[in-house]
């Protein structure tokens, strides 16, 4: 498999990434070398093999159902880019 | 008293607590080495007052005869770790300017041990790289240099700023992470000691996620004993990381200078590539003979699906990444650059503050996750990876105790060096190590020796989980046969 002009800005913008036409086709090449690389994996036999989950057996953690912590919303808010009293700020998103 | 940055921690701590030396004494000796060394670029933030004003509280309570285990050890903090009210970059732009309200739990327990913070050490941007050079605050400058060359040498990465204030004493330890060989790597390159202890034997919780599923924070030192110090006050269970494991820490430092007679150790023929150089090759037999001669036995072992570790790797970690760095979207911290509208302003701010490879990683886990590629990549890589962990666990229920290898397939190299036209050649350093993330297990680098360029060359032990006790024993074993490592004589000090 390999990607394209088309695929990359899709992925870019999957990722939530702005690129630049002139980087298009270099960011191409490069995620074609990784993809190349990786290639190998699927003349792996892995018939009847369970993807892993966890390295180690271990039973999922519970706790008690209760607040254990809070009331720091200055704190949260520190180190936001934009904020209006408790609120983080955003561009309008809803016309 | 000489230099006080010459001495191991385990001496510093003996002389610290039989009040030979105060806490702020050495810490004041480790800060006046950082000044002139701000060439090497290990630190990407200092923090003299803290430190001074965390080794007079040492020293007040070494008075009140109330000292910790680490009592007034000045120690360096990758800067993946958040500590409070200290800027934690990731060595990212998109967090220059973040500080955390909250301190990691690893660094936490450093502290509650009585350690000293000098300051936070430089790394490969948010530790994806191995030779610390992604890193948006400028590549570290190992201490070491080839001989007969005034290049600049990589630190290994991405634990870069580790490893390289470590080998030029600039802290008596650092603590570093390691997702695919970022500790044991660059210690290799820097004659210097690093342990992944096993996935959950210290929390990752306030430590930047990389790939949660392969994370682990552990220690760089100059000995093994050091190393183990410095563990059992990293490791223990945390109720934050639901991945942490209850399970007391035991005594490590005990375990260094332990017979090893009887040690049943692997070495794995796959690990001997195609094209290894005939010094790697001969280090390696150098540590087989080395730890035969302690009364270790050697057998030889297969471990059949090595080769495919780093592929599956390549799939696995930047699909982990991919979602982790989802969060920095220039709303609740980090760097915001605006855009027409919200989607614009988030491919804006990641655009300008991920570096090159971090978005080349994330576009990768994005695309092997997207529709109709997920079971093809990630899926099938997650199978291999089954796989590769059977492996290890079929040559342990056979007997083995633990699995001798190379640490890195070279020296270090220069900057500009590797990786440049081709990702992929930065990616193969992880070779040996990355196995060991994918199977959740603790490994060890420890220093052989130097090649003939002059620079070190590390062997790596692999051990069973949570039996990180039998490595430091075989470490210590190498360690005291190998010959011994001058560390370089600080040609960059500043006057």
């Amino acid at each position: 498999m390999s990607v394209d002009s088309a695929t990359v800005r899709r992925i870019a913008h999957l990722a939530r990434i702005a690129v630049e036409d002139a980087e298009v086709e270099r960011l191409g090449g490069e995620l074609n070398a990784i993809l190349a690389f990786v290639e190998e994996l699927s003349a792996v036999d892995v018939e009847g093999v369970e993807p892993i989950t966890s390295v180690l057996p271990m039973q999922m953690k519970k706790r008690e159902d209760v607040v254990t912590d809070g009331g720091v919303a200055d704190d949260i808010l520190a180190n936001a880019p934009a904020r209006e009293d408790h609120y983080f700020v955003v561009p309008k998103v809803v016309e | 008293m000489s230099d006080p940055t010459k001495l191991t921690l385990a001496q510093a701590r003996d002389a610290v607590k039989s009040k030979e030396m105060s806490a702020v004494e050495l810490t004041r000796a480790h800060l006046d080495a950082m000044t002139r060394a701000k060439s090497l670029n290990c630190y990407i933030t200092e923090t003299p007052e803290r430190a001074l004003a965390m080794a007079k509280a040492s020293d007040d309570r070494i008075a009140r005869g109330e000292a910790g285990p680490l009592e007034g050890l000045p120690l360096g903090i990758k800067d993946l770790y958040c500590t409070k009210g200290v800027r934690t970059t990731a060595a990212s732009r998109i967090l220059d300017r973040f500080t955390p309200p909250y301190e990691s739990t690893v660094s936490a327990n450093l502290w509650r041990d009585g350690a000293v913070m000098l300051g936070k050490l430089n790394l490969d941007e948010f530790a994806m790289g191995s030779s610390n050079e992604t890193s948006a605050f400028g590549p570290v400058v190992s201490p070491w240099r080839r001989k007969g060359d005034d290049a600049k040498i990589v630190p290994g990465g991405s634990s870069g700023g580790s490893s390289a204030a470590v080998a030029a004493r600039l802290c008596l330890g650092a603590t570093a992470t390691d997702t695919g060989g970022s500790i044991r790597q660059p210690a290799a390159f820097t004659g210097t000691v690093g342990i992944k202890p096993t996935y959950g034997r210290c929390s990752r919780w306030g430590i930047v996620a990389f790939a949660s599923s392969l994370d682990q924070a552990g220690p760089i030192t100059r000995t093994v004993r050091d190393a183990a110090i410095m563990l059992r006050s990293m490791a223990g269970h945390d109720p934050k990381d639901t991945t942490s494991v209850d399970a007391p820490v035991p005594d490590y430092e005990a375990a260094v200078g332990a017979s090893v007679k009887g040690r049943r150790i692997g070495v794995p023929k796959e690990y001997r590539l195609d094209g290894m150089s005939a010094e790697i090759a001969a280090l390696w037999d150098q540590g087989v003979a080395w730890l035969k001669d302690a009364g270790a036995e050697i057998v030889d072992i297969s471990l059949p699906h090595t080769r495919h570790a780093l592929p599956t790797y390549y799939i696995i970690a930047p699909a982990e990444a991919s979602s982790n760095l989802a969060r920095y979207d220039g709303v609740r911290y980090g760097l915001r650059v605006e855009g027409r509208d919200i989607i614009e302003m988030y491919e804006n701010t990641r655009a300008r503050g991920f570096g090159s490879e971090v978005r080349r990683r994330v576009m990768i886990g994005t695309y092997v996750l997207s529709h109709g590629y997920y079971d093809a990549y990630y899926v099938r890589a997650q199978k291999v990876r089954s796989l590769i962990k059977r492996d290890f666990d079929q040559a342990f229920a056979a007997g083995v105790d633990a699995v001798l290898t190379p640490a890195t397939p070279s020296t270090a190299f220069a900057q500009g060096e590797k990786g440049a036209a081709d990702p992929v050649e930065m990616y193969l350093n992880d070779v040996f190590t990355v196995t060991v993330n994918m199977a959740g297990l603790p490994g060890v680098s420890v220093p052989g020796g130097l090649a003939a360029n002059g620079l070190p060359l590390g062997l790596q032990l692999i051990g069973r989980p949570f039996d990180e006790e039998t490595l430091f024993s075989l470490a210590a074993a190498i360690e005291s046969a190998a010959p011994k490592i001058d560390l370089p004589s600080p040609w960059w000090n500043e006057v």
